[in-house]
């Protein structure tokens, strides 16, 4: 009856696929007020051939788009990055391949995280 | 990456039902955004290097091609968005799972119902300069 278990390999489990599962769940109700908004307001009520550095300079005049920036930089790249990070682990399948796409798409976020945040954060609007 | 050219030609020779298609438009969409989000992060950066650099870059969104792009960004944030609240609703209260297909239905009808207005906007600018 328990033959089976046996076989079975002792081993260390880990809950990290679990937190990232509900990560996604909870980033991903953030996301569909906040970038769902941005999107709306960006391409439907402002339209993309309006926005200029003006108008980005001016919204970043008040704290309050910076952080909403921040908010959103922040939500939507790692939900962003660990839902990329999924699909390679459903199709690469080789232990050393997999270390070189998470590792590549991990060192693509922070990268991109830290261009983001610099400029969202520094930006002075020039006189 | 042969598996991935694989699975796709499996998963419509397949032909799965609602919830296969919601899985695999999920991913597909979610693609499309990731790789837009990455480049939109990158055209904000320029910001710090100045009105030329960033309006230069800019110019690209505002072409055709581009044009079209934007409008299949905005199906996929809305389908996305849709199909995501449709998974939490079955992952956090499993009773609703009986209804997945009538929610899949109504998620997508919704889906195409918000796009084609945001479309016609998104690509109109193309007609009228």
């Amino acid at each position: 009856m328990f033959a089976s278990r046996g076989r079975q390999r002792v081993r260390r489990t880990s809950n990290f696929e679990l937190y990232a599962w509900f990560f996604m769940r909870i980033s991903g109700l953030i996301l569909l007020t906040v970038a769902v908004f941005h999107l709306l307001y960006m391409h439907i009520s402002i339209g993309v051939e309006n926005i200029d550095f003006d108008v980005v300079a001016s919204r970043w005049e008040s704290p309050f788009w910076r952080l909403f920036d921040i908010f959103l930089l922040i939500f939507a790249l790692s939900h962003g990055i660990n839902g990329m990070r999924q699909i390679l682990d459903d199709y690469v399948q080789s232990r050393g391949w997999r270390v070189v796409a998470r590792t590549t798409v991990f060192m693509i976020g922070l990268v991109i995280a830290v261009m983001g945040a610099y400029v969202v954060l520094t930006f002075k609007t020039p006189v | 990456m042969s598996n991935l050219v694989g699975t796709i030609g499996n998963s419509l020779r397949y032909r799965g039902r609602e919830g296969q298609w919601a899985w695999m438009l999920h991913r597909i969409t979610g693609l499309g955004v990731v790789l837009f989000l990455l480049l939109h992060i990158f055209d904000i950066f320029l910001m710090a290097a100045g009105k030329d650099v960033f309006e230069g870059f800019l110019d690209l969104y505002t072409a055709p091609p581009f044009r079209i792009l934007e409008a299949g960004l905005i199906f996929c944030v809305i389908y996305h968005a849709l199909n995501g609240t449709r998974v939490i609703i079955v992952d956090f209260w499993p009773q609703y799972g009986r209804y997945q297909k009538l929610l899949w239905r109504i998620q997508i009808a919704l889906a195409i119902l918000l796009s084609v207005p945001a479309v016609i906007i998104t690509i109109k600018p193309i007609f009228t300069g």
